[in-house]
C-alpha cells in the first residue's frame, strides 16, 4: 500500500549542539543502503554491449513498451473513474448506506493485484461456475455456443486491476472534497451555479491535483505488479525483465528493461510530485468547513448505493468469499499441510526482519532531519525514500547485481586468505530479500517517522533540552512517547506489504524457501489450484488490517472537522 | 525560596548574560548582526521589536537550542557558546517559556512540572513541584492534562515548569501574546512580579511595545539583526536616539523643517528645542499627539477638524493645518463638542524631538 502522507516541509533550521553530527553520518550510510542498487543497476546496463541494446529495442521493447502504456492507459483512466465518482457519490450525497460504503470502498486495498487475477482466473473459467449460470440462464448448453470474453486480454487485465487499485484515487480525491469544498460550493452557489453543475465546474477541477496524485500510485502499484499481468497473459515490461533474468539469466538484459522501466517511474513520480505541489497550493485555505451532504429520494438513493457497492463487491467481496470458500474446501479435504505451515513461517519471519531493519533505518534517516535540519539531511531523506516508486523487480534486480558482486568478492577474498569457499553468502541466505524489501518500503517507515515527529512542535524539544534533558533523553521522555502511533502505524504499514511483496521475493529467495505469495505465484502460472487459496486467504486476512487503520484515519479526520465548523 | 542560585550570583561580579558580537545567519539572510549586550543578576529585561528582527533568534541562542555563528555567550562569565566551546543547553541552568508554551501534551500538569525536577529524588521533586503549583495557583489542576486547559491556565503551568528547576535565568518568548487583551495585563502582572521573587534574571521576548516599556527594568530594541537602543523605559520613550525608536513606541506627527538661529523652523512657525534633543543634521520635527492641546479660542495654531475616532477613554482627532501636508494628530483625554469644526491649539514644547 501506498498511503503515507508525507510531511510538506521541514521546521525552521535549528542546529541543537554537536550531537547531531553522528546522526547525519548514520543518515547517509542509511541512505547509501538505499541509493547502492539504483547505482548497480546503471553499471550493469552499461557492461552490456552494444549489441545488446540494439537486440532490447528491436525485440523485447516494442512488445513489452507498447503493452505496458497501453495497461498504464486503460488503468489510469478507469482508477480515475471509479475513484472520483465514489468519493463524489459519498461525499457529496446522502443515501442509506453510505457510511458503510465510505470505509467498504477501501476494502479491494487489501486484494494484491495477483490475487485478484489468480481469483478470477478461476471464478469466471468458461466451466465454472459463473460462466454457467449465465449459460443456464441464457439458454446455452456448451461452452461452445457462448462464452464471456475470455479474461486473459489486455481488457481483462485492465478491468481487474481498475477495480483493486481505484482506492488509490478514492482515498485523496475524497478527502480534497471533504476538506476543501465546503466553503467553495456554498461560494459557487450563491454565484448561481446549481448544485449538480457544482461537480463539473467546481469539484472535479479543484480535486484534479488529488485525482492525479492517486492515478500516479495506481499506476506505480500497475507497473510493480508481475503475477497478474502474466497470468492474465499481458507481457509488461516489468514480466520482461522477470523472465530475461529467470529463463535466459541475462542480467545485463535484465537491468537494461529496468532501466527503461525506471524512466516512466521517474515520468510518474514526476506527475505525483507536480500534483502534490499543486495540492498544497490549493488546501492553503485556512478555515474549511465540511462539505453538507444532500440527501437524495430513496428510489434515487438505492440506485447510488447499487452504483457505489458495485467497486466493493468486484474488488473486495467476490474474490474474499471465493478465496474463503476455496480455502475451506482444501482445509477439509486435506488441513493445514506442513508446507503450508512452512510458508507461513518463512513469510512471517522475511516480514518481521524487514519490518525491524526497515523501520530502524527509516528512523534513522527522518530523526537525522528533524535533529539536524538543513539541505543535507533533506536530501539524504529524499533519497532513501526514492524505492518507493520503483518497481520490486526492478530493485530485485539492482540488489541482485549488488548482492552478488559482493558474493564474488567474499568468496574471493576466503579462498584467498583461508582456502575456503563461502559461497553464495548474501544471495543464499535471504539476506538479499530483506535488502530488497527496506529499499522499496523505507519510504514507508521513514515517512511515518517523519510524520511522526512532524506532529510533534520543535519548542517540544527545546523545552525538554532547557529541562535537563539530553538528545537521547528527549527522544525517550518526549518523541517516542508522543509518536508511538504513528511509528506502530508505519511498521504495520511495512509488515503487511512485506507479506504481500511478491516481485522482489520471488526473484531473490533463496532456493526452496517458499512464502505465501511465491506459493501462489507458482501454482497460478502451473494452472493448478491446489493450497494456493490458503496462502492467499491469508495474504488478504493480513492485509485487512492497514485497510481498517486507513478507514479510521479517515473516520477521524471527518469527525475533527464536524467539530471544526460553525455549529 | 531562600537559596537559589540568582542570589549567589548577585554577589559575582560577572553578569548573568553577556553577548560578544554574535551572528547568526539563516542562508543568505542574516538574522542577527554582531549583538552585544550584558545583562546584570537579577534584571529583568524586555527584547522588543517587530517580528523578523532576531529577537527570538537571541532568545534561544541564550538557551542553546540554537547555536551563534559568529561571537560569543557567556552565562555567568563563563562561556557557553563561542568558536571553542558549545555547552548544551540541558547544562545551561536556563528555563524558557515558550511562545505556544510546549506543554508535554502526554503528560499531567503534575508530570510536565517535574520534567525538569528528574535528577532529584522523587519526594524532594514532587515537593518543589507542589510548592511551586500553588504559588502559581494551578495545584488544583495538578492532574489535568495540558489540551484541557484553558489558555491562562496553560501559560501559568509553562511558567511554573521553567521555575521549577531554579533557573538562574529566564527567559520568555512572547508569553502573553497568546491570551486575550483583558487576561494579558493581570497575567503579566502576576507573572512578573513572581519572577521577581526568584530572583531569576529574566529576558521577556515581545514585539508589544507596551509590553516592552511597562516589564523590564530595561528595554533593548532591535531592528533588522542589531540593537537599536537599549535603556531604561523611560528614557527609551522619552530620549530615543533615532526615528525608528522614536516611531516605534509612539506614533508621532512629523513636520518637515530646518535650523535657521537656533530656532527649527517649520510651515508652522520655528521652536526652540531644549539642548539635549538638538540634532544638526534634523530634518523633521516630532510631534507626540498628546502634546497638542485643543481648546476653543485659545492657542497659537488653529486646524480644521477632518478626522474623529472615538477610542472609549480617549479621542484621536485628525486636524487640518494650513501649510502642513498630512493631517495632525492629537489624542484628547477629554471629549470635544460635537458640533466642533474649526479649533485652535497649542503644542507642549517639553515632549518635542527632532531627526
Amino acid at each position: 500500500m501506498r498511503f503515507h502522507s508525507r510531511a510538506t516541509g521541514l521546521p525552521a533550521a535549528s542546529r541543537t549542539g554537536r550531537s547531531g553530527k553522528a546522526w547525519l553520518l548514520a543518515a547517509l550510510l542509511a541512505g547509501l543502503v538505499v541509493v547502492v542498487p539504483v547505482y548497480g543497476l546503471l553499471l550493469e546496463a552499461m557492461k552490456g554491449s552494444a549489441g545488446l541494446w540494439a537486440h532490447l529495442f528491436s525485440t523485447i521493447l516494442p512488445v513489452a513498451l507498447v503493452d505496458t502504456l497501453i495497461l498504464l492507459a486503460g488503468v489510469g483512466c478507469l482508477v480515475a473513474l471509479i475513484g472520483t465518482t465514489t468519493a463524489w457519490m459519498v461525499t457529496a450525497y446522502d443515501f442509506p448506506g453510505r457510511r458503510l460504503l465510505e470505509w467498504a470502498l477501501l476494502l479491494p486495498l487489501a486484494v494484491p493485484t495477483y490475487i485478484i487475477a489468480y481469483a478470477y482466473l478461476d471464478i469466471l473459467h468458461p466451466i465454472g461456475s459463473v460462466q454457467g449460470a449465465i449459460r443456464w440462464v441464457l439458454g446455452y448448453e456448451s461452452p461452445r455456443q457462448f462464452r464471456l470474453p475470455d479474461i486473459r486480454s489486455m481488457t481483462g487485465c485492465i478491468v481487474l486491476f481498475g477495480f483493486v487499485l481505484y482506492p488509490y484515487v478514492y482515498i485523496p480525491t475524497r478527502a480534497m472534497f471533504l476538506t476543501q469544498s465546503g466553503n467553495l460550493v456554498d461560494a459557487a452557489r450563491t454565484l448561481g451555479v446549481s448544485r449538480r453543475a457544482i461537480f463539473w465546474h467546481v469539484a472535479l477541477p479543484m480535486a484534479r491535483p488529488a485525482v492525479a496524485i492517486g492515478v500516479a500510485l495506481a499506476l506505480m502499484e500497475t507497473l510493480n505488479d508481475v503475477g497478474a499481468a502474466e497470468f492474465l497473459g499481458v507481457r509488461t515490461m516489468t514480466v520482461s525483465i522477470y523472465t530475461t533474468w529467470i529463463t535466459r539469466t541475462d542480467l545485463p538484459g535484465a537491468a537494461q528493461i529496468a532501466l527503461a522501466l525506471l524512466l516512466i517511474v521517474v515520468a510518474l513520480v514526476g506527475l505525483e510530485r507536480r500534483a502534490r505541489r499543486r495540492q498544497r497550493y490549493m488546501t492553503d485555505a485556512r478555515r474549511s468547513r465540511k462539505f453538507l451532504a444532500t440527501r437524495v429520494a430513496p428510489l434515487r438513493g438505492m440506485l447510488f448505493f447499487a452504483v457505489g457497492i458495485m467497486p466493493v463487491l468486484l474488488g473486495f467481496v467476490a474474490p474474499f468469499l471465493y478465496l474463503a470458500d476455496e480455502a475451506w474446501k482444501r482445509y477439509q479435504f486435506a488441513g493445514l499441510s506442513p508446507r503450508i505451515q512452512d510458508e507461513a513461517v518463512n513469510t512471517i519471519v522475511i516480514a518481521t526482519v524487514a519490518t525491524v531493519v526497515t523501520m530502524l533505518l527509516g528512523f534513522v534517516v527522518a530523526y537525522a532531519a528533524r535533529i539536524r535540519p538543513g539541505i543535507q539531511s533533506t536530501v539524504i531523506l529524499r533519497l532513501s525514500v526514492m524505492g518507493y516508486a520503483a518497481p520490486g523487480t526492478v530493485v530485485a534486480i539492482g540488489v541482485l547485481i549488488v548482492l552478488a558482486g559482493f558474493d564474488r568478492f567474499i568468496d574471493q577474498a576466503a579462498l584467498d586468505w583461508f582456502g575456503v569457499s563461502t559461497g553464495l553468502l548474501f544471495m543464499g541466505s535471504g539476506a538479499a530479500i530483506i535488502y530488497a524489501l527496506t529499499v522499496r518500503f523505507m519510504a514507508i517507515s521513514a515517512g511515518g517517522v517523519e510524520v511522526g515527529l512532524s506532529r510533534i512542535s520543535l519548542s517540544l524539544d527545546h523545552a525538554s533540552r532547557t529541562l535537563g534533558q539530553s538528545s537521547a533523553g528527549t527522544f525517550r521522555h518526549v518523541h517516542l512517547p508522543l509518536s508511538k502511533t504513528a511509528l506502530s502505524a508505519a511498521a504495520l504499514l511495512v509488515f503487511v506489504d512485506c507479506v504481500k511483496e511478491l516481485p522482489a521475493t520471488l526473484l531473490l529467495r533463496p532456493l526452496n524457501v517458499e512464502t505465501f505469495a511465491t506459493h501462489l505465484y507458482g501454482e497460478a502460472a502451473r494452472g493448478t489450484y491446489e493450497e494456493a487459496s490458503i496462502a492467499a486467504l491469508a495474504i488478504v486476512a493480513v492485509s485487512v488490517l492497514p485497510v481498517i487503520l486507513l478507514s479510521r484515519v479517515g473516520r477521524n479526520q471527518a469527525r475533527s472537522l464536524d467539530e471544526a465548523s460553525p455549529r | 525560596m531562600n537559596s537559589n542560585p540568582g542570589d549567589a550570583m548577585r554577589m559575582s561580579p560577572a553578569p548573568a548574560i553577556r553577548l560578544e558580537g554574535v551572528g547568526r545567519t539563516f542562508g543568505v539572510n542574516a538574522a542577527l548582526r554582531g549583538i552585544s549586550l550584558e545583562i546584570a543578576s537579577g534584571e529583568i529585561v524586555s527584547l522588543v521589536g517587530h517580528s523578523g528582527c532576531g529577537k527570538s533568534t537571541l532568545l534561544r541562542i541564550i538557551a542553546g537550542v540554537e547555536t551563534v555563528d559568529t561571537g560569543s555567550v557567556f552565562l555567568a562569565g563563563q562561556v557557553v557558546d563561542g568558536s571553542s566551546r558549545f555547552v548544551e543547553p540541558e547544562r545551561r541552568g536556563v528555563g524558557f517559556v515558550f511562545q505556544d508554551y510546549a506543554l508535554f501534551p502526554h503528560l499531567s500538569i503534575c508530570d510536565n512540572i517535574l520534567f525538569g525536577l528528574k535528577s532529584r529524588p522523587r519526594r524532594e521533586a514532587l515537593a518543589t513541584a507542589c510548592d511551586i503549583m500553588e504559588r502559581v495557583g494551578i495545584l488544583h489542576l495538578k492532574d489535568r492534562f495540558p489540551h484541557t486547559l484553558s489558555g491562562g491556565e496553560q501559560q501559568r503551568v509553562a511558567l511554573a515548569r521553567a521555575i521549577a528547576p531554579k533557573p538562574s535565568v529566564v527567559l520568555l518568548d512572547e508569553p502573553f501574546s497568546n491570551l486575550d487583551q483583558g487576561m494579558r495585563d493581570r497575567v503579566r502582572a502576576e507573572m512578573l512580579s513572581l519572577l521577581r521573587t526568584t530572583g531569576a534574571t529574566v529576558v521577556i521576548v515581545t514585539h508589544d511595545s507596551e509590553e516592552a516599556l511597562s516589564s523590564g527594568d530595561r528595554v533593548v530594541l532591535m531592528r533588522a539583526g542589531e540593537v537599536a537602543q537599549i535603556g531604561t523605559p523611560r528614557d527609551i520613550y522619552f530620549r530615543p536616539e533615532s526615528a525608528y525608536v522614536a516611531e516605534f513606541f509612539c506614533a508621532f506627527n512629523t513636520i518637515p523643517g530646518f535650523w535657521q538661529n537656533g530656532c527649527f523652523e517649520t510651515a508652522i512657525g520655528g521652536f526652540a528645542l531644549p539642548h539635549a534633543v538638538r540634532r544638526a543634521d534634523a530634518r523633521r520635527l516630532y510631534v507626540r499627539p498628546q502634546a497638542i492641546r485643543i481648546s476653543p479660542n485659545l492657542g497659537e495654531y488653529s486646524g480644521r477638524i477632518e478626522e474623529r475616532i472615538f477610542l472609549g477613554a480617549c479621542e484621536k482627532v485628525g486636524l487640518r493645518v494650513e501649510g502642513l501636508e498630512e493631517l495632525l494628530v492629537a489624542v484628547l483625554d477629554e471629549p470635544l463638542p460635537d458640533s466642533a469644526d474649526t479649533v485652535r491649539f497649542s503644542i507642549a514644547p517639553d515632549s518635542l524631538l527632532v531627526f
